[in-house]
């Protein structure tokens, strides 16, 4: 099984492309650090009481800093690399559950779409457009807005993490919808489709058992585009201070805190983890792009 | 003229080096018609392009002398092959809908190749172009050359491309099927074209193509190909007729014949696995399993008056796009038991008769049955209705009609499991082997995907699923016009065995005559949606009643004098 895998294409091809290699070495560090951050970190950036005021603005190591800061420290006094491993840990949870919200209700409606076409297909499409045509800025401020004024405080807080996973994930399902709908079309009239519905087999069993697996290649690579995208977007509304607030960073927030110390020649609070979520999103997109290429051999 | 010795070519890959072509010597005369002749994967093409120097990387002429008159076309620099393409070889490609450009009109595109090579006018070139288009029997070249491509049917767009091939005056010229993707009618006059070519310009050409029939209408010599290696060459009437070599004899057994019918077709190197296959799981299981229901095999089939009609284009926002009627008033009757051919040219409506009999397509007006019962048409077929299971369909191509990311037993343990066969998972995965063994395969291939099979093992898989849902109607969509000859016999002899042995009813959909005549008990003609003629097979080839009949009769190119 492992010795067929290694010889498949794709990891072939894998083992051929360095950029693609250096991305998931990447990308896999930082899923690493994220998941293990609890272990990693020195400590923990959500305790308050753990760091002092007086390790406040401490610069990186070579900087002059102090050693049980590698990169130094902001001026709550909070490690920064304890910060960033759970930022990301943060940004990467809801980048993969907006993902995968937006993957099933745009994979479901696009597969529905394409199947049964005409006047379900209109709607759902229609739909889609008036979707692309909000940015996802103002789609994920509005949904903040509503959650806001329909939730009472308390919970709002608590459900944080929730509306902004739903606003990025309805921002992001067009993508899937439009692909898996497209991919959908070129498969219904393939014969083993229709041999499956002359059987009179149920839509659903068709769609799912013998459509989507057959669709997974395109769709796979709109997951990782979408996942970077998802940690992007995360990062620019906690930016903007409608994602999550100082005292549970996600990398955005951190960026966004780092902002104030830009021209106070405190440089690192803002690079540091502005450059680890570039790594992040970069990897992840490189590794999008080589997957495309994969599925699309007329591109090679 | 043209002259190959020991020509190799080899692509190397992850794997090792692959030899597509294996030391293959041919040549071709001024104006002879060379074919060039093999299943798929014979290296056939691979040869054409070689010749042109347009081989796909990584593919490279390993070793071989390649000489065109005086010229060693080995030895051409990059440009120089380019200047010899085109103007000293030229090529028409299978299919006219591709090879051109769709947004040039037949003018500019003519213009365009003359103009590449000789140092000419456009007004000059313009009046060369319609007196070849005049030459190979386009009416009215000087207003037809400013059509597009798409103003063409078909037949002209081949001859169009053979305009482009014939505008620079090459002394070879390469066609790769030429007449693959066309109608009998349309292919003999393309034929007839070439040859007359031939004889009038003193072009080589060389043919290459799968079709022994063309191979016999026009060609002088042939080449005979297997697996990249030349396994006969001579003169045509002398290859097809007395073949010395064994391949070549087994190819000719296995062409369906026009003028006679066999009761089954010679298969010398057969790939029947030998062994032995494993109790509860053996061809006899399979048939006692498909005997053993109570479900009654081969039942009548058949439909009244139907009609069906499609949408067109809409040619206004406002007004209702206009019907296109593919199928008019068909009134078809399949006898129990029995099987029927249906033939006709593309566009006929042939397969849409298939839908309408699925359920796939819904007509607009008439009534089927199935049996002595009323049999709902698509939009009041329910997904439990009897007949889903009843009436099964064989598709055209083996490579789309199986599931690609299923294994082969979840392929064919779906009907059971569908139609509520077999309520045992065990159980069905033994049926399957066993209907393995009985459509020839060996039992192992349950647990591989089937792009792991060739396409006749795949078409047997799917005839093999088709027989899994006990049916009474089996239709066969054009069940072997994407396999080769051999691999088509094997197919048709085991439908033929199949259909003997459990009695089915089948409805058999071809374009070739020869097939038709092979497999079926009554035939029917349809042309443009509408029946031409209908009746007993024998009848029906010896003594055609309609006009159009006897015409497709004369086109259909058969084996010389058997």
């Amino acid at each position: 099984m492992l010795a067929r895998l290694f010889k498949s294409e794709p990891v072939y091809l894998f083992f051929r492309s360095p950029a693609a290699m250096l991305a998931a070495i990447v990308a896999i560090l930082v899923l690493g650090g994220a998941i293990f951050a609890p272990l990693l970190a020195s400590t923990d950036p959500y305790d308050l009481s753990s760091f002092s005021l007086m390790d406040g603005l401490l610069p990186p190591l070579w900087e002059g800093g102090n050693p049980r800061f590698l990169l130094g420290t902001d001026d709550q006094g909070r490690d920064m690399i304890s910060a960033i491993l759970y930022g990301a840990r943060l940004s990467l949870t809801i980048g993969l559950m907006a993902m995968a919200v937006a993957s099933v209700l745009g994979v479901g409606l696009g597969l529905a779409a394409g199947y049964f076409g005409g006047r379900f297909d209109a709607i759902v499409m229609r739909i889609a457009d008036i979707q692309l045509a909000l940015p996802a800025i103002l789609t994920a401020l509005l949904i903040d807005g509503i959650s806001r004024g329909v939730l009472p405080p308390a919970i709002h807080q608590d459900l944080r993490v929730a509306v902004l996973t739903l606003a990025i994930a309805l921002s992001l399902w067009v993508n899937f919808a439009r692909t898996a709908r497209a991919s959908v079309f070129v498969e219904r009239n393939k014969d083993y489709v229709q041999a499956a519905m002359i059987m009179g087999q149920h839509p659903v069993r068709v769609m799912l058992r013998h459509i989507l697996p057959n669709i997974m290649g395109p769709l796979l690579v709109i997951m990782t585009v979408d996942l970077a995208s998802a940690i992007l977007l995360e990062a620019t509304l906690s930016f903007l201070g409608i994602g999550l607030p100082a005292d549970s960073p996600s990398l955005g927030t951190l960026i966004r805190i780092g902002m104030q110390f830009l021209l106070s020649g405190e440089w690192w609070i803002l690079w540091v983890p502005t450059l680890f979520l570039v790594a992040l999103v970069v990897s992840i997109n490189v590794l999008g792009d080589f997957l495309r290429d994969v599925f699309n051999p007329r591109l090679r | 003229m043209l002259e190959i010795e020991g020509l190799t070519v080899q692509f190397p890959g992850r794997f090792g080096v692959f030899t597509a072509i294996d030391d293959v010597s041919l040549s071709v005369a001024a104006g002879e018609i060379h074919g060039l002749v093999g299943e798929s994967g014979a290296g056939k093409s691979t040869i054409g392009a070689a010749i042109i120097g347009l081989l796909q990387p990584p593919g490279l002429v390993a070793s071989g002398k390649m000489t065109l008159g005086e010229t060693d076309l080995r030895s051409l620099s990059m440009s120089q092959a380019h200047e010899l393409r085109g103007r000293r070889i030229s090529m028409i490609f299978q299919d006219p809908q591709t090879s051109l450009n769709p947004l040039m009109t037949i003018a500019d595109q003519l213009i365009e190749t003359i103009q590449a090579h000789e140092d000419v006018s456009a007004s000059e070139a313009r009046d060369r172009s319609i007196a070849l288009l005049e030459e190979i029997g386009i009416e009215n070249a000087a207003t037809r050359i400013k059509a597009y491509p798409h103003q063409f049917s078909g037949g002209m767009r081949q001859r169009v491309v053979i305009a482009l091939a014939l505008c620079t005056n090459p002394e070879l010229i390469i066609a790769d099927e030429p007449t693959t993707a066309l109608d009998v009618a349309v292919q003999s006059q393309v034929l007839d074209l070439i040859r007359r070519l031939a004889k009038t310009r003193g072009i080589g050409f060389l043919l290459i193509t799968h079709d022994i029939g063309v191979i016999a209408q026009i060609t002088d010599n042939v080449t005979v190909l297997r697996g990249g290696q030349l396994m006969e060459t001579g003169p045509t009437q002398k290859v097809l007729r007395t073949p010395d070599h064994d391949y070549t004899k087994s190819l000719m057994a296995a062409v369906p014949p026009l003028d006679r019918k066999l009761d089954r077709f010679l298969v010398p190197d057969s790939d029947a696995p030998d062994l032995a296959a494993p109790a509860g799981r053996s061809a006899a299981d399979a048939e006692q399993w498909l005997t053993a229901g109570t479900q009654i095999f081969g039942e009548g089939l058949g439909m009244t008056d139907v009609t069906v009609k499609f949408s067109g284009n809409r040619t206004s926002l406002f007004s209702k796009p206009a019907a296109f009627t593919a199928l008019d008033a068909v009134s078809l009757s399949v006898r129990p038991g029995s099987v029927m051919g249906l033939v006709g040219e593309s566009g006929s409506g042939k397969s849409t008769i298939a839908k309408v009999l699925t359920g796939l397509v819904q007509p607009s007006a008439g009534q089927l049955y199935l049996g002595d019962n009323d049999l709902p048409p698509a939009r009041a077929r329910s997904r439990k209705d009897p007949s889903r299971r009843q009436i099964q369909m064989v598709f055209q191509d083996p490579y789309s009609s199986l599931n690609g990311r299923h294994r082969i037993g979840d392929i064919l343990a779906e009907p059971l499991w569908h139609y509520g066969l077999e309520a045992d998972a065990d159980k069905r995965r033994d049926i399957a082997a066993a209907i393995l063994d009985l459509v020839g395969l060996s039992a192992d291939a349950i647990d591989r995907f089937p792009h792991q099979f060739s396409g006749g093992q795949r078409q047997r898989i799917a005839v093999a699923r088709s027989l899994l849902a006990r049916p009474s109607v089996l239709i066969c969509d054009e069940p072997t016009s994407a396999l080769d000859v051999s691999i088509q016999a094997q197919v048709l002899n085991l439908l033929k065995d199949l259909q003997a042995r459990f009695g089915l009813t089948i409805l058999f959909i071809s374009h070739n005559l020869a097939v038709v005549r092979q497999m079926s008990d009554d035939v029917t003609v349809l042309k443009g949606g509408t029946i031409v003629e209908t009746g007993p097979s024998e009848d029906f080839f010896t003594n055609p009643n309609a006009a159009y009949s006897r015409e497709l009769l004369s086109l259909t190119p058969g084996m010389p004098g058997q």
